[in-house]
Formats: structure tokens, C-alpha cells, sequence
């Protein structure tokens, strides 16, 4: 368990200060060498090497939403078919066959805009996760800093999130529904929903690269976390006294968000789950960039 | 300010070797196993030091590097020897940033590309074009440097009409072209080329150590240069260092380098004795064999101007038998360059040999091998009743080195001879008529 051993005593936004410090003076005079290779050495917070490394994060987001579809018969139409007949199955089931309550919303809508960010949250995990373990051939030859990986494959996802959005929005129309004005919120439910599949794609596409047991846990928590998160039906049908307790789970946060933008009041935003959905994502998060760092000097060793 | 471009202290790198075997795909199991293991330890022995169980598993370790120290300056042709295992694809690792070493330092001016054993840093999806901007990306150069020397990198790699197919649809040929032309035409600081020449064809070897000569002296660029060609490295080379279990064993100039990565290999060296009926039969015993240079003295390289002295020792059993002794020269290809033997000066076969104490040489002349590495075989035969007395497979090895300079026989150029043989021949032109 060599992972467990490397303890480093400064705190990781200590270590990012004096990243941003280094990097905005630029190299001083007495340090002469550019690089330092030694054991247990973490090169500079992961931000400034994104900034630094920013052309390949691009090239590499830019690359995967191109080939994404690319030996594809339907190509772009999957971004939107896939939320879309989930969205089918989930009206009928919950909606027609339940008689789950609607919110006074029609039932596609309702959970429409609770599929759109679950797909988005799934695929980003989905894609981050094995983003390390799919590449190794460049993991081995050549260095750049791996967190680009997981990363990248997050734009790609977000892309996938804005077609299939256009979708919601013709739903909404089909059915001359009009949105709440707290549509505006909406990115930052977007930027919860990204800082989650992030914190748990970093845990997982770290741990994958040595236990690929991982790689079967992944597709098994998407599966699992769609039928245990609001997507299907309204977390209003959770009972009061075990509403914060289910707002554990990150998504919860983050499709009631969503649902609270589009539907505004008729869905209020219950703002004690928000906060806890809020903080284990931003503890995942931040654990799991931390837990990357420190691994992934052994990633060409493992992999 | 110093030079140094590159500076190795005490580097080390250890795998685990338990690791590697019953974890190599790492299962949960396994590390929860491992986990209850020292929890149950820590119970039974509570104030019990890590110790015991470290020394248990320390056979398991492996040390691929241990205490490695060099320096390379600024603009230097560094080639690393060894052999197989000897740590040169660990070295080139750890000083690529792919792999991270468990001791020591090393601190390195400029940027590093690297063009690591036979794979390639490529994206296989990708093709060809958009590989080439992906590792300028990764060397962290912007979209209008890489553009720079986007025509140089495919005329180089000569992969035009491919540009726009997947690298999965290349041939392994047609990859480490483009793959060394990348790491050649982007013009980082330090590059380091690890033994991917052996893909390519003669052709593209030799355009490839033209390159690299070529961005060392117009660029300034340092090289590390990894082979197990013996000349490539030789010529090309300045400087060596040789590795061996891990750790520098020796360093200097590269043909002393060289000679002494000839002189490791076992059985070999200046010269080699065997022990009675080791090599022989009932008529002759093999007893040594010994490689000199003119003035007598043992060596194993010699400058390509040079004569080789051969000779071996062998002692005769019998009387009246009839002797021929004879000497192959493999090169480092595998090709059979010459076998000589004594029978031009016994064509009849009557050349009776008494017992006794025998040597028998023969000298190669200088400016006829070409250079490269050499292995000698070693051959008794009695040619008339064609019985094979002894044949010594890889007896010696000797290596022919052209320094580039004092060389008749290759002029002004500078890349390299193709050739088993390199023989100085006597050549005229004369002009027979006007247009």
C-alpha cells in the first residue's frame, strides 16, 4: 500500500499559494535548473500546470468530442437519444404507472431536466474514471500532468450536455411550459454537477490504474446512483425527517437545482440538502485531486 | 554559471517485485488481505518495529537503478551502454518525468524530448497530423512553434500520404519515423533517443544519426543517445557512460566506453584461455587466444586504420597431424564477414604438425573492416579427411572504431558507411575524352 505511505505535511492550498507565487514571478535568478525530478515531489498545484499545459488540455477535449461519434452511424443524435428514451421509460414508469406526483409540471419535463444533469454527471464520471486506464500507451512514454486526462474528458461530456439541453428546451415548448426566471442559476448547479463527477472520476481513475476492480465499480455506481438520485421522480416524495440525510448524495443537490431553475417555486429549493450535497461534493472534490497528485508518480509504474 | 544540463545524484529506483507478480493487476482482495495481514501483526505484537517484515520482503525488491551519478553538459553527445537489464530504459524513464525515482535528485536545464524503446508517446485514435500537434502540446509549445516545423517533421518522417489516417493504421515502421522526426524537429534543449533505431531500416538509421548530429551542431542540442549498435553509438557519440546491475560502471570517452561494453560480455576481452579438453579432441587441445594491435599490446578496439592481430594457442597431441587453423569474423548483424584460414600456405594438405606448443596468427589489415563490433570464431579442421577438431563460437570480441577524422577511406563525408567491409581500394579517374 505504498499510495497510504507518502504523507505530505503542507497543506495543499499552502502548496498552491506558493505555486501561484512561482509562477507569477517567473523563475528567479539563483534556481537554474528548470525541473527537479526527486521522490515524493508534487511538481506545483494542479491549476498553474493546467494553465501551463492549457494547449493540450484543449487539443485533448477538442480531439475526444470530435471522435466521440465518429464511427457512428446516428453520431450526434446518441447525445440526445440516449436521455431522451430514459426519459420514455421514466415517464411511464414513475409518471403514468406510480401516478408519482408531477409538481404541476408535465411529467417529461420533470424528468427531463432531472435527466439532463444525471447524464451529464455519469458520463463525466464514466469517461474520467477510465481516462487514465484507456490511455496508458501515452501514460508510459511520454510526461505531461496526468490530471489533463481526467479532466479533458469532462469537456467532452459538457458538450454532450449542451445538445441534449436543446432537447429540454423543444420538450418545454411541446409542451408550452415556460421555465422559471431562475433559469440564470443554472450554471452553477452545472458547475456543482461538474465538481462532483471530477472529484469522484479522480478517486476512481486513480485507484483503476492499480485495482482494476474499480473499472466494474464504476458502471455498477452509475447504474445504482440513477435509481437512489431524484432522477425519476421528485424528491419531495422523500420523507422530511430523512430529506438531509439523502442530500449526502452529491446529485441530490444538484437535480433539485436544476429542477428549481426550471420549475422555480413549484419546486422550492430545499436549501439545507443543497448545502450538504454542496460540501461532500467540494470534500470529493478536493480529496480526490488530492489523492490523484499523490499517485499518479506511480501511474507508469502500475499501469 | 556552469553548463551542466543534466545532473544525476544518487539516483535510485526500486520496483517491488511481489508488486509486479501477485498484484501486477492489482486486485482489492489482495490489498485487503495485505492490510488485515499487518493489522493482526500490529495486534499480536503491538510494539514490534516494521523491521521483521520489512527484511522479509526486501528479497522482493529490486533495484533497476542504485546510486547513479553523472553530468551532462550543454550541447553534449552522451551515448549510455549496457547490457540488457543493465537499467538504460529506467535512466531514460526517470529523466523523462514518466517514472518516479525512490532516491537521489536530478536536476535538469530545458526541455526534454524523449523517444523512449519502441513505442511512442502517440495517441493511436489520433492521426497523424493531430499527433504531431499533440506532442508539441505535450512538450508545451504553442499551435504557431509547432506549425514551425510541421512540413520539416513530415518530409522527414515520410508519411505525407498518411497524414490524415489513424497512427493505429500505421506500420511500426512508418510510426517510429514520425515519431523520431517529432522528437528531432521540435526543438527542445535535450533529447533523448532510446534504442528506437533498431525498427527502422538501414537507410532511415543513418538519416536518423545524420539528424541528430545536425541539431547537436547547429542547434546546440544535447543527446543522450541509447543502442546497442556498438558503431552507431561509437560515431556518433562523444562522451559514454556504461551501466551495469543498475549503477555507472564506467565513463569517458565513448571508444573507451565501447571497448569496455565489448570487454563485459562474459568470455570476452583482450584475450581468453580455456582449459584443457575444454575446446579440442583426441590431436589438439584449444589453450588460448589473444587480439593485439601491432606493437604486441592486448586490445579490444582498435581505430579503423589499424591492423588486428589474431592468434591462438593450441596444443598438438599427436604427431604427423595434419592442421588447418582458421578464424571467422562475425559483425554485429549477424553477418559472417570473412573466414580465414592457413590453408593457402598448406594446399596439399602435407603440412605435418609434431606435438607441442603451437601459435598460430593472423593479422586483419587496417582501413578493410569496416567499423562496428566484431566477434571472432575460432576453427582446427583437418581439411583432407574434413574432420572439425574444435570451433569456438564467440571466442573474442573486437570492436573497429572510426574516430571521423584520420579515416582515408571515407573522405569528407560524415554520415554512415554502409558495408560489411570497408577496404581501402585503389581507385583512378581519368578524363578519356571532352563533351
Amino acid at each position: 500500500m505504498k499510495y497510504c505511505e507518502n504523507k505530505s505535511d503542507e497543506s495543499f492550498t499552502l502548496k498552491f499559494k506558493l505555486a501561484v507565487l512561482k509562477a507569477l514571478k517567473g523563475s528567479d535568478g539563483d534556481d537554474y535548473y528548470d525541473m527537479i525530478i526527486e521522490p515524493n515531489k508534487t511538481a506545483s498545484a494542479f491549476l498553474i500546470e493546467l494553465i501551463r499545459y492549457r494547449e493540450l488540455f484543449f487539443f485533448l477535449a477538442w480531439r475526444d468530442i470530435l471522435a466521440r461519434y465518429k464511427q457512428t452511424v446516428l453520431g450526434v443524435a446518441w447525445s440526445v437519444l440516449r436521455p431522451f428514451c430514459a426519459m420514455l421509460v421514466f415517464t411511464v414508469i414513475f409518471g403514468r404507472l406510480a401516478k408519482f406526483p408531477n409538481e404541476g409540471v408535465p411529467y417529461p419535463v420533470l424528468v427531463f431536466s432531472a435527466m439532463l444533469p444525471w447524464q451529464y454527471f455519469s458520463n463525466a464520471l464514466q469517461e474520467s474514471s477510465s481516462s487514465i486506464t484507456s490511455r496508458s500507451a501515452m501514460i508510459t512514454k511520454v510526461y505531461f500532468p496526468r490530471i489533463i486526462m481526467p479532466t479533458s474528458t469532462v469537456i467532452v461530456s459538457a458538450v454532450d450536455f449542451l445538445i441534449s439541453f436543446a432537447l429540454l428546451a423543444f420538450l418545454m415548448l411541446w409542451y408550452g411550459f415556460f421555465p422559471s426566471s431562475y433559469i440564470f442559476f443554472m450554471p452553477v448547479f452545472f458547475i456543482l454537477a461538474t465538481i462532483s463527477a471530477l472529484g469522484i472520476g479522480f478517486w476512481m481513475s486513480a485507484l483503476t490504474v492499480k485495482y482494476r476492480d474499480f473499472h466494474h465499480i464504476v458502471p455498477f455506481m452509475v447504474q445504482f446512483g440513477l435509481y437512489i438520485s431524484p432522477v425519476g421522480f421528485s424528491s419531495s416524495v422523500i420523507p422530511a425527517q430523512w430529506r438531509l440525510l439523502y442530500s449526502l448524495n452529491p446529485m441530490v443537490g444538484v437535480i433539485d437545482g436544476f429542477r428549481w431553475c426550471i420549475q422555480g417555486e413549484e419546486s422550492p429549493l430545499y436549501f439545507p440538502g443543497l448545502t450538504a450535497s454542496s460540501l461532500v461534493s467540494l470534500a470529493l472534490f478536493w480529496s480526490g485531486a488530492k489523492f490523484f497528485r499523490r499517485t499518479e508518480r506511480f501511474f507508469a509504474d502500475f499501469i | 554559471m556552469s553548463s551542466t544540463v543534466i545532473k544525476v545524484e544518487s539516483l535510485g529506483k526500486k520496483y517491488n517485485l511481489t508488486k509486479k507478480s501477485s498484484m501486477a493487476y492489482g486486485s482489492l482482495r489482495a490489498s485487503f488481505a495485505m492490510c488485515a495481514k499487518r493489522a493482526a501483526q500490529k495486534i499480536a505484537h503491538p510494539f514490534a518495529t516494521r523491521n521483521s517484515s520489512e527484511s522479509a520482503s526486501s528479497k522482493d525488491e529490486f533495484w533497476a537503478l542504485r546510486d547513479v551519478n553523472f553530468s551532462v553538459e550543454q550541447g553534449e553527445k552522451l551515448g549510455v551502454v549496457g547490457h540488457n537489464g543493465a537499467g538504460k530504459s529506467t535512466l531514460l524513464k526517470v529523466l523523462s518525468r514518466i517514472t518516479e525515482p525512490t532516491t537521489g535528485r536530478v536536476s535538469i536545464k530545458g526541455r526534454v524530448s524523449s523517444l523512449l524503446e519502441v513505442g511512442t508517446g502517440f495517441h493511436y485514435e489520433l492521426t497523424g497530423r493531430e499527433n504531431i500537434f499533440l506532442n508539441g502540446a505535450i512538450l508545451g509549445m504553442r499551435q504557431a512553434e509547432i506549425k514551425r516545423n510541421f512540413d520539416a517533421i513530415v518530409e522527414f518522417s515520410g508519411v505525407e500520404q498518411f497524414l490524415d489516417m489513424p497512427i493505429k493504421y500505421y506500420s511500426s515502421g512508418m510510426t517510429v519515423r514520425l515519431a523520431f522526426a517529432v522528437a528531432a524537429f521540435l526543438s527542445t534543449e535535450i533529447l533523448i533517443v532510446d534504442e528506437v533505431l533498431a525498427v527502422g531500416d538501414a537507410e532511415f538509421q543513418k538519416k536518423c544519426i545524420g539528424k541528430m548530429d545536425e541539431v547537436n551542431r547547429k542547434d546546440g542540442r544535447t543527446v543522450l543517445f541509447v543502442s546497442h549498435n556498438m558503431s552507431a553509438v561509437a560515431s556518433f557519440c562523444a562522451r559514454g557512460i556504461m551501466l551495469k546491475q543498475g549503477s555507472v560502471c564506467e565513463t569517458g570517452n565513448i571508444s573507451y566506453i565501447v571497448a569496455r561494453y565489448a570487454g563485459s560480455g562474459g568470455n570476452m576481452g583482450s584475450s581468453a584461455s580455456f582449459p584443457a579438453g575444454m575446446h579440442g579432441d583426441d590431436t589438439v587441445d584449444l589453450i588460448d587466444v589473444r587480439i593485439e594491435k601491432e606493437s604486441g599490446q592486448g586490445a579490444v578496439d582498435f581505430a579503423i586504420t589499424e591492423p588486428i592481430k589474431i592468434s591462438m594457442k593450441y596444443r598438438v597431441k599427436k604427431e604427423n597431424a595434419s592442421l588447418t587453423p582458421g578464424v571467422f569474423l562475425t559483425n554485429s548483424s549477424g553477418t559472417r564477414v570473412l573466414l580465414s584460414t592457413d590453408a593457402p600456405f598448406d594446399s596439399d594438405g602435407t603440412k605435418k604438425a609434431h606435438s607441442g606448443v603451437y601459435i598460430a596468427s593472423c593479422v586483419v589489415p587496417g582501413n578493410f573492416l569496416n567499423d562496428g563490433m566484431y566477434s571472432i570464431e575460432l576453427w582446427m579442421t583437418t581439411m583432407t579427411q574434413t574432420v572439425s577438431h574444435f570451433y569456438v563460437p564467440n571466442a573474442l570480441s573486437f570492436i573497429v572504431l572510426d574516430d571521423m577524422e584520420n579515416t582515408p577511406t571515407r573522405g569528407a563525408y560524415r554520415g554512415q558507411f554502409s558495408g560489411a567491409v570497408r577496404p581501402l581500394l585503389e581507385w583512378s579517374s581519368e578524363k578519356i575524352s571532352s563533351l
